[in-house]
């Protein structure tokens, strides 16, 4: 019988046991740990003591890995499209139809290496635009921050910038209120477990589902602090138009207003808050500014129309007896405000309402005395008892690349690693840049221009900065390196992503991807990457810090995993790591991107003896044990969230910023120009007190695509909301013949064979379609078509439908970009418009469709 | 001696699937001889999971029933097999011996439970084994129970005796006890699966408020009386645990200063009878 051996790895679900027998995976599991593993944290409250279970937990895409890694779609060799040639004709609209052959990796490097040169010579390397998606794999020496910055850094490209997708509403909007630009806008966490449990008396999650979203990367890890607070009887109230699944499990009372007119919903609560006198008044006076200008603007001094809970009923069907019951028990018990997944987040930050939105979330919680005992923004996930004093880095700071411009590697990271940081003028604030959600007009009009290059965390007013492309003196792209195929179901309008690479004007495009799928199939050149279970790398669960920083208080316990090579790379597919040390070596860098010759071995010692472990455990220990997780100090004393601030003291938690230049007195009072919340917004005054879009005091707004924009009302009557997915991670986990197909409620198996993506609708707009359970149907507007299979449902109310974002694949049925995808590209519908005007984030879940039955 | 018994709590259960795909983990692609064969890659459910929703919007709630093979002690498929294909151990789980059971497809049909999956390649039947080659090494638990985040499942290694004063004292129920084949797996709280709820909202139309405290009587179709609640600070209240397609019921509704309103429901299914204004 052969040996098994059980090792261990990390995903973006949480860390895992590998069990691996002559070759091969055969099963991937949580962790349990043992007795030398450090203890547990106990919290006592209420007379009851509470410590979590021994082990982690694991989301549900972590146990598809093996179906992913043996998946039949992995591309396990460099392929070409047919009908490219570099050096004839390249028959670009072709792409995306014609098929692929097989090449030699010397010949895809050939390639790949004398198009960058010849790119170089002809136009610049800013000429080169590439982009990996957001979650790329696990393990900080190979992640993207890491390998791939580092490469890119040194051979010089445009980046296309990723905007802030979780975190839209509290980016553009939230951090002109109270700042925390260093955390895009949404608050610290920290130790509200321990308050909550203490002293919380009622929970309002608003657009929070946290058992589907998992904070982020934190798998189940707080379910069971949902489970305690509920036996404490702490009751849970849910705001969101789908009766999601944290609401299934906890929810006492569940409201469902139209999509984008929570903020009518919020204005009301406001409202009767202040009619009835349920707020706290020295709280508002003490620790904000400009209440009392948007006091007239709620009570209809400024407008004339009162926010009366009647007004809001007309916008948001919520009865007006049932806002002011919500409004009077809210202003009457200790509440945290669970608003988004993660404290902050939020499918109702994604949309054209969305800045309103937050800014409305933390007004509400600063009327009740936000940072208070019991009282805060906190959506369960994060403020578990965490050692903050612990080093070890998270996957934003950069790993191995040492870019201080584009991670957070300056913080700490590069000093302790001792690395020279790479940086690339071009990808510097004052290079060249593309919004990711524009490449196509960037490529197709060759001109943009914006506000806030992507991810604005230096500061407040980062996001007010003007970019255009091309920058001045820079050239248009001429190449696209791209990493993974995501796009066309996880950005908007996505058939303009189509468009783009059907096109002359974009002469050469290489695809670096692990499966074919989505946008692999419209390169030039694939090269075949492997997973991470193929090479060695070091991460730590739900570790990726940078902007939120201590992102592991979601974790029971910090889990350091040694990502142990568990197998060798199928077919000729190769470690990203390998795959640019191949082609620095054509381009003559191949020192300076290996620093003499570094393996990815060598580099997770690196990291290993940067970090604080080697304090506690030998790396000879840690390569045997392969985890080790981080003990609790012995002294350990809460420091609650914001409670510094609702009590006017320096702030005593351990987060990173802001910066001090933002503030008068470093450590005083939050980032704003007052120091305080500010429901009249110094920064927005300052740049344009006129811009009716994005105002100087947070209001209702309604939606550029909702129920008051008719003609498209009319037309296309249902509102669609496309949530962050429950079962893969974005595109991880989906389609490539993974195990989640078969999940009944990810996507549904029909007769020709095809496992089809789901829309959820209520029973009422099922049945006055003559739509059943299961049935297929056309899910369009003027964007395009998307065909899914339809889920009938009481959980929406009548006029709202449900489908998740992030399908992996696209799967025309005619030409693409022109033709209905049967892949489940929901995205391909969602409108490609800002938030607004200067607020340069997506807003997916402002969007009209209609749905009918596919006939055969 | 002591025997395996699952018990899966409802009420804790949102269909994460971890358990499913836990199970596909295990046994996809996997041989474990003698107690299983590779599971097919797509198509089988070792562990189904069925979802029931009650109500209608907006007062609603969703339950998932996960269903693994019941290992039960008086099993028919024991009895279908032939050349004792299908056997059970003496610590209560059923295993279809993969070899001996080539062909035998009668043994699929046989379970009423349908959790019994046809190998089209393999020509063989296949289910759920509740992980014994794990057990048999020393885990305590199946794949299943070990990857359920939520604590809805429990694994139990006691005897018969005490595994029935369990079941007594937490009110576990088996699925369709009508088959009468005495399942080694145990549900919590299946009245969320298999019983229906009344629910509404009681409000008061001159001032437009939530009617909180409001009294609503829950009658039979003759007029007796079955239980009695007091509406909640949003006027809603619910009946649950009722015995499906049960019949005639009648509410009243009492709120001082107000006057009655009764309400007669026929239980066709779960039904949230809507805003009771008063």
């Amino acid at each position: 019988m052969s040996h098994i051996e059980k090792l261990t790895n990390g995903t973006t679900g949480g860390p895992v046991f590998v069990y691996v027998k002559d070759g091969r995976i055969i099963r991937v599991t949580p962790m349990d740990f043992d007795e030398s593993d450090a203890p547990s944290w106990v919290i006592n409250a209420r007379g009851k003591k509470f410590s979590p279970p021994r082990k982690t937990t694991l989301s549900p895409y972590s146990f598809a890995w093996r179906s992913m890694i043996y998946s039949p779609t992995r591309l396990l060799h460099p392929l070409k499209r047919v009908d490219f040639d570099p050096d004839g004709k390249r028959n670009h609209t072709r792409r995306g139809e014609s098929g692929y052959e097989r090449i030699s990796w010397d010949e895809a490097a050939d390639i790949v290496t004398s198009e960058i040169k010849r790119i170089k010579r002809e136009y610049g390397p800013a000429a080169i635009l590439s982009t990996p998606g957001s979650h790329h794999l696990w393990g900080h020496v190979g992640y993207r921050h890491s390998a791939y910055f580092r490469f890119m850094n040194l051979m010089g490209y445009t980046s296309a910038e990723h905007n802030p997708d979780s975190w839209e509403g509290w980016h553009w909007g939230g951090m002109h209120q109270w700042g925390f630009s260093h955390r895009l806008g949404i608050p610290e966490q920290y130790d509200l477990l321990e308050d909550a449990l203490k002293n919380t008396e009622m929970i309002v999650f608003w657009s929070a589902d946290p058992e589907t979203t998992s904070g982020i990367y934190s798998a189940f890890e707080s379910t069971c602090r949902r489970q305690w607070l509920k036996e404490l009887g702490v009751k849970m109230i849910f705001i969101d138009p789908f009766y999601n699944h944290t609401a299934g499990m906890f929810a006492d009372k569940w409201f469902a207003p139209r999509p984008g007119t929570d903020n009518a919903m919020a204005c009301a609560i406001a409202y009767v808050w202040i009619t009835e006198n349920l707020y706290d008044q020295e709280y508002i006076k003490a620790r904000s500014v400009g209440f009392e200008t948007w006091k007239d603007y709620i009570l209809g001094v400024e407008d004339g129309i009162p926010k009366t809970p009647e007004w809001a009923e007309k916008e948001s069907t919520i009865p007006a007896r049932e806002i002011k019951a919500l409004a009077r028990e809210w202003g009457s018990k200790k509440t945290m405000l669970a608003a988004g997944g993660l404290g902050g987040w939020g499918g109702a930050c994604r949309a054209a309402t969305g800045g309103q939105w937050a800014r409305l979330m933390i007004s509400l919680a600063a009327m009740q005395g936000l940072g208070k005992p019991g009282s805060n923004i906190w959506s369960t996930t994060q403020g578990a008892p965490h050692n903050s004093d612990f080093v070890f880095p998270g996957y934003a700071e950069g790993g191995i690349s040492g870019d201080v411009d584009n991670s957070a590697a300056g913080y700490r990271w590069v000093y302790r690693m001792q690395l020279r940081p790479t940086r690339s003028s071009i990808n510097s604030p004052m290079g060249q840049h593309i919004p990711r959600l524009k490449i196509p007009e960037c490529i197709l009009d060759g001109k943009y221009e914006w506000r806030g290059k992507g991810f604005c965390g230096q500061s407040i007013e980062a996001q007010l900065h003007k970019y255009k492309y091309p920058a001045d003196g820079y050239p248009e792209i001429q190449m696209y390196y791209r990493y993974g195929g995501s796009f066309i179901g996880t950005m908007n309008e996505t058939n303009r992503y189509i468009k783009a690479y059907q096109t002359e004007r974009l002469p050469f495009v290489v695809n670096q991807s692990i499966w074919f799928e989505g946008e692999a199939r419209f390169a030039d050149i694939i090269l075949p990457a492997c997973t991470n279970f193929e090479r060695w790398d070091i991460s730590e669960f739900a570790g990726c810090l940078g902007y939120i920083p201590d992102s592991t208080c979601q974790v029971n316990h910090r889990v350091i995993s040694f990502q142990k090579k568990c197998i060798e790379p199928l077919g000729e597919s190769k470690s990203d790591y390998d795959i640019f040390a191949l082609l620095a070596e054509r381009l003559g860098f191949y020192d300076a991107f290996t620093e003499g010759g570094l393996t990815e071995l060598d580099w997770v010692k690196r990291m290993f003896d940067a970090s604080d472990l080697p304090q506690h455990i030998s790396w000879d220990d840690f390569f045997e044990k392969g985890y080790f997780v981080v003990p609790m100090p012995d002294d350990y004393k809460s420091t609650p969230a914001l409670r510094w601030f609702a009590e006017d003291r320096k702030r005593d938690t351990p987060d990173w910023g802001p910066h001090p230049e933002s503030q008068e007195e470093f450590g005083k009072g939050l980032q704003t120009t007052s120091g305080l919340i500010e429901f009249e917004s110094s920064s927005l005054k300052k740049f344009d007190p006129e811009d009716e879009e994005r105002p100087v005091f947070p209001k209702y707004i309604p939606s550029w695509e909702g129920h008051h924009t008719t003609p498209l009302y009319s037309k296309y009557p249902l509102q669609l909301i496309s949530p962050h997915p429950r079962f893969s991670f974005h595109t991880m986990g989906d389609a490539k013949g993974s195990w989640l197909n078969e999940v009944k409620d990810h996507r549904v198996l029909k007769e020709d064979g095809y496992y089809y993506w789901i829309i959820r609708i209520n029973s009422q707009d099922a049945e006055q379609r003559g739509i059943q359970e299961g049935d297929l149907v056309k899910v369009f507007n003027d964007r395009g078509v998307v065909i899914c299979a339809a889920q009938v449902t009481q959980r929406l109310p009548p006029g709202t439908v449900h489908s998740y974002e992030s399908c992996a694949d696209y799967d025309p049925l005619g030409k693409p970009g022109e033709s209905a995808d049967r892949g489940g590209c929901i995205n391909i519908l969602t409108p490609s418009r800002y938030i607004t005007q200067n607020s340069s984030g997506q807003a997916p879940n402002s969007c009209l469709v209609e749905v009918e039955k596919k006939e055969r | 001696m002591n025997k395996w018994n699952l018990v899966i709590d409802i009420a804790k259960c949102h269909d994460c699937n971890n358990c499913f795909l836990a199970c596909k983990d295990e046994y996809c692609e996997n041989d474990f001889p003698p107690y299983s064969a590779a599971q097919p890659r797509h198509g089988h459910r070792w562990i189904d999971i069925l979802r029931k929703e009650r109500g209608q919007h907006p007062r609603v709630d969703v339950s998932y029933l996960p269903l693994p093979c019941m290992h039960c002690d008086e099993a028919d498929c024991i009895k279908a097999a032939e050349g004792e294909a299908v056997y059970k151990r003496d610590d209560g789980i059923v295993i279809i011996d993969p070899l001996k059971a080539k062909g035998q497809k009668g043994v699929v049909d046989s379970c009423p439970y349908g959790v019994i999956w046809w190998n089209e390649e393999l020509d063989v039947p296949q289910k759920c084994t509740f992980c014994a080659h794990l057990l048999d090494e020393g885990w305590q638990a199946p794949r299943c129970v070990q990857a359920c985040p939520t604590g809805a499942m429990e694994f139990l290694h006691v005897e018969d005796a005490e595994m029935q004063r369990i079941v007594h004292s937490e009110e576990l129920e088996v699925w369709h006890p009508e088959y009468g084949l005495e399942p080694r797996v145990y549900y919590k709280k299946l009245y969320r699966y298999t019983r229906w709820f009344i629910s509404g909202s009681v409000a008061l139309k001159d001032v437009d408020e939530c009617a909180e405290g409001a009294k609503v009587t829950l009658k039979n179709g003759s007029g007796g009386v079955l239980i009695t609640a007091l509406t909640n600070n949003y006027g809603d209240f619910r009946f649950d645990a009722l015995e499906a397609k049960s019949g005639q019921y009648r509410l009243e509704v009492d709120y001082p200063g107000y006057q009655q309103r009764e309400l007669r429901v026929d239980l066709e299914n779960s039904i949230d009878v809507g805003t009771i204004f008063l």
